[in-house]
């Protein structure tokens, strides 16, 4: 079935397998070494009751410093990441993430701080917190913005609480949370587990929300729609305010997923628009780093009336000019995570907030939409553009090439060969690509990629077979992922035992 | 401006190509009456040189761990990160990729992954781990949802002696739920046994229990887990990962669902995060897993492989059926635990537990030869950490370790009303004799 040679499915064959730690090193290697011991030894066995105490040591690694670092250090040479591609990653946002940041998150005075040190004794982090607090509030237009979320989901899911606790002391609960069909599948989650019920309103067309189907559908059990906008589709829809009226006559809350902020730094407020609550990712707009799935953050900002139900604990500052954290707050949901919220995450955002000021964030949206409306012009030809623009800083092109048997997926595999992390696939629109270029690249990257993707497209009529094998120049080709599935392995054991197969 | 690349030729250039007359004209989807008229009211931009000064300012009002020796405790603790971690950590790879859905140029952060999975699983004795959720209190929350799920009863019996806020975080996440949870009280510090074994009924979903728990001590896990078997319960045991390497691993003592705050595994305190959450548990509950999972598979030419798997689980496939919301995690985090697992070892997780426990002991066996100072649970086991009683004002206590350049608590007055006399003392395997006796002549200090 395939022109493909053997030698080719082995890609850069180069690259020898890297075992796993487990299959490394030898017993009685051990890579820490303790002080001498200064204290008189406990006697284990009569401190901790029998029943208790370990028989032996876990089954862990044995592995001396030199092979662990050599074994990490080839692992990061697997991996594709902002620093060492293009990664135009619609939704995700995979912008360049300042150097310093990293260095402002791991100085001493603000990485060796024990949440439970008094407030007197970090002080300068309270104040970077409530800065921070305050820049967010004025970069959404609302009123006061918790940085207690972990992330965009635990921001949601944070935010819905919020407007759940407002209903329940104005007038009693509202089952229903309307999301457009077009939503990241994070929204409908998080009603979920908000014990809401999520409906869908349709989208038009070009990509906007259906008004009437939103008419149709809200009612005086709607407690918010959540939308995002730009959309998922890339698409700014001018309805917002109009939408937000709707929703508001009926006693409801415009939530909006800030997935997207990266389009409108500066140039729209969400609070100016009728949004009520929103949730940031520092991970996208604010450039915290994404470190393979995280740590993100997700801190929501809300309207004048709802921010006596936001998490506790709030960073204040008070009347003496010092900071401090504030758990009185009667009418909060309560806590929605330990401590503090991802401090380290927020120090970094602080400091791109300063780095940048109110013009550089305003630029950072103009050059982000500037680079995925000059992305679309070059792309148009080969690749169809679903929805009109402009665009805002993401846009959606649907490869047609299924006379030729080649799919969006055999598109973004071949892009890795030409080192670009593919975009997002197949949604929020089927056999879809979603391009988000980010403010940050040069115009020689941009055009290397539109390169990329045009000669692609040529291979795809050309030679179509090849495709389906694509990527050529990685570690591994393409997997089989349904096995990976059917038969989880999720652990390395030791003796692999056949019986374990998943039920 | 900084961090974009873009010249104004380059500008004009693109314009020209997109067809518009300026970036402005790119926007005209947004109505002007929709637009800020005004420039963001926000501090002018900061060269890196004025950042760093202000970043230095401002890190300078802090009095870090660097300077008041750390004997807090209450779910984050002050132990030793070796440089590798920090250094592997730091490789621009791991900071600044994204979540690995694209494996073939991904294989680097699905094998630490999955590595990570089966180090957790070594570690605390279970069949699964997830690849990592927020802290341990979210983890808590997320490991009852998935015990109402498994069981579809909705009692929950919590023990009043885990960390008080992993309860506070669980009520906010039940609130609008149908699960109740029910507090089971404390006898000298531990789960009151006798009061679990009578709340225990057949529709009770799960027992909650913590090891160490909030009060330091060591819980007898072998009987709540086997009281919540009788009654059909789940088990959820959460425990403290060092500890692990001198305690029976839970799998081993009934646990069905383990979660535990990974913090103590290579992260900094970070005044309470980013941490990282740990949950596992028995391979039939496989399926309620929230959160992300990385399996090993196989690629075209037959080569050993990795991806992420059972995705029908999750927010993006399954939208509100989905086990969790979880999308993104604490992927860098986990990387942190699984590089310290592996550079410290079998050996050296277990010295270090022994460390602690011995410098624990030392300090308390200090502590309570002071007038004024007891222990509150003097029979109950504790590994690295213990409550203080005093008749002296806890506040002051507390103070006057500050002013000696050692910091000790919190106070347990902060959760406990009828603890107001009390505080706690954590000692980590970096402490050394020299520092004990430190916070112990300040203890004697406070006292006099």
């Amino acid at each position: 079935m395939s022109t493909v040679e053997p030698s080719e499915l082995r890609g850069a064959g180069l690259v020898p397998p890297e075992p796993l730690i487990f299959e490394m090193g030898s017993p009685g290697t051990c890579g820490v070494s303790l002080p001498p011991q200064d204290v008189p030894a406990a006697e284990a066995a009569s401190v901790i009751p029998r029943e208790l105490l370990a028989e032996g040591p876990p089954p862990l690694p044995e592995v001396g410093e030199c092979d662990v670092v050599r074994h990490y250090t080839r692992l990061a040479h697997r991996l594709f990441s902002v620093d060492g591609n293009f990664y135009p990653l619609g939704s995700c946002t995979m912008k360049y993430n300042p150097k310093i940041n990293e260095r402002a998150s791991a100085m001493p005075g603000f990485a060796n701080l024990h949440p439970y040190q008094a407030d007197e004794d970090v002080q300068g982090a309270l104040q970077m917190l409530y800065e921070l607090r305050m820049a967010l509030a004025e970069i959404a237009g609302l009123a006061e913005v918790s940085l207690q979320p972990a992330a965009g989901a635990h921001g949601e899911m944070t935010g819905l609480m919020v407007i759940t606790a407002y209903h329940r002391a104005h007038g009693g609960v509202r089952p229903k949370v309307l999301t457009p069909d077009t939503s990241h599948g994070t929204n409908p989650a998080s009603c979920a587990m908000c014990g809401r019920h999520a409906a869908i309103v349709e989208s038009l067309p070009d990509g906007r929300v259906d008004l009437d189907d939103l008419k149709k559908k809200v009612d005086d059990q709607t407690s918010a729609m959540m939308i995002t906008n730009p959309s998922t589709v890339g698409i700014w829809d001018g309805q917002i305010g109009e939408i937000a009226r709707i929703l508001h006559d009926h006693g409801a809350m415009l939530y909006l997923d800030g997935a997207n902020m990266n389009a409108i730094l500066g140039i729209v407020r969400p609070g100016d628009v009728g949004v009520d609550v929103m949730h940031y990712n520092l991970h996208k707009t604010f450039s915290t780093p994404h470190g393979c799935g995280g740590p993100g953050a997700g801190p929501i900002a809300v309207a004048e009336h709802l921010r006596d139900y936001l998490p506790v604990p709030q960073v204040v500052r008070r009347d003496d000019r010092t900071y401090a954290w504030d758990h009185d707050r009667p009418k909060s949901i309560g806590k929605v995570r330990g401590f503090y919220g991802q401090v380290g995450v927020l120090i970094r955002a602080w400091a791109y907030i300063h780095a940048l000021g109110p013009d550089g964030l305003r630029d950072v949206s103009e050059k982000a939409v500037l680079s995925a409306n000059y992305l679309a012009a070059r792309l148009g030809e080969a690749y169809p553009l679903p929805f009109d623009g402009p665009y805002a800083h993401e846009f959606i092109v649907v490869p047609r090439f299924r006379d030729y048997g080649v799919t969006e997926l055999d598109v973004a595999k071949r892009l890795i060969d030409y080192g670009v992390h593919p975009p997002t696939m197949s949604w929020p629109v089927p056999h879809c690509l979603m391009i988000e270029p980010t403010e940050s690249e040069s115009l020689s990257t941009l055009d290397a990629f539109a390169e990329a993707m045009l000669t692609i497209a040529r291979e795809a009529r050309d030679r179509p077979e090849r495709l389906h094998h694509a990527p050529f120049t990685m570690p591994v080709s393409r997997l089989d992922e349904v096995t990976a599935a059917r038969r989880p392995d999720l652990r390395w054991q030791a003796q692999p035992d056949e019986s374990t197969e998943a039920s | 401006m900084r961090f974009t690349q873009l010249t104004d030729n380059d500008v004009a250039a693109m314009l020209e190509t997109i067809g518009a007359d300026s970036i402005d004209a790119l926007f005209a989807p947004i109505a002007p009456a929709h637009r800020l008229s005004r420039p963001l009211d926000l501090p002018p931009a900061l060269s890196e040189l004025e950042l760093l000064t202000e970043l230095d300012r401002l890190a300078g009002r802090n009095r870090s761990c660097d300077e008041r020796v750390c004997f807090l405790g209450g779910g984050a603790y002050d132990h030793f990160i070796p440089t590798v971690v920090d250094h592997l950590a730091s490789q621009g790879e791991f900071v600044t990729a994204y979540t690995p859905y694209q494996a073939e140029a991904s294989q680097g952060a699905l094998q630490a992954f999955y590595e990570f999975q089966t180090l957790i699983c070594q570690l605390t004795g279970m069949d699964v781990s997830n690849a990592s959720l927020y802290e341990l209190a979210s983890a808590t929350a997320e490991a009852v949802l998935m015990a109402r799920s498994i069981t579809g009863r909705r009692r929950v019996l919590v023990a009043d002696t885990i960390q008080p806020d992993c309860r506070v975080v669980l009520e906010t996440y039940t609130r609008e739920l149908p699960i109740e949870l029910v507090p089971i009280p404390a006898r000298e510090g531990q789960i009151d046994l006798a009061t679990l074994r009578a709340e225990l009924n057949d529709q009770t979903a799960a027992v909650l229990v913590q090891t160490p728990n909030v009060f330091g001590c060591v819980e007898r896990i072998d009987l709540s887990t086997s009281a919540a078997r009788d009654a059909g319960a789940l088990a959820i045991v959460m425990v403290d990962p060092i500890a692990c390497g001198l305690l029976k691993p839970p799998g081993l003592l009934g646990a069905d669902i383990v979660v535990g705050e990974g913090q103590p595994l290579g992260i900094p305190l970070s005044l309470g995060g980013p941490y990282l959450g740990l949950l596992a548990c028995r391979q039939e509950y496989l399926r309620k897993i929230p959160g992300r999972l990385v399996g090993v598979t196989q690629d075209q030419a037959g080569r050993r492989a990795y991806c992420l798997t059972l995705q029908t689980r999750e927010q993006h496939i399954r939208r509100e059926r989905a086990t969790s919301n979880v999308c993104t995690n604490q992927g860098l985090l986990a990387l942190r635990a699984a590089i310290y697992l592996s550079v410290v070892g079998q050996q050296g997780i277990v010295r270090i537990a022994k460390r602690c426990l011995d410098k624990a002991h030392y300090a308390a066996e200090r502590i309570t030869t002071l007038a004024g100072f007891e222990l509150a649970f003097p029979d109950a086991p504790f590994f690295k950490e213990f409550a203080v009683r005093t008749n002296k004002d806890v506040d002051k206590v507390l103070a006057t370790c500050r002013r000696r350049g050692v910091s000790a608590g919190p106070a347990l007055g902060r959760w406990f009303d009828d603890m107001a006399d009390c505080f706690l003392v954590a000692v980590t395997e970096k402490r050394t004799r020299v520092e004990i006796d430190a916070l112990v002549a300040a203890l004697g200090e406070a006292a006099a």
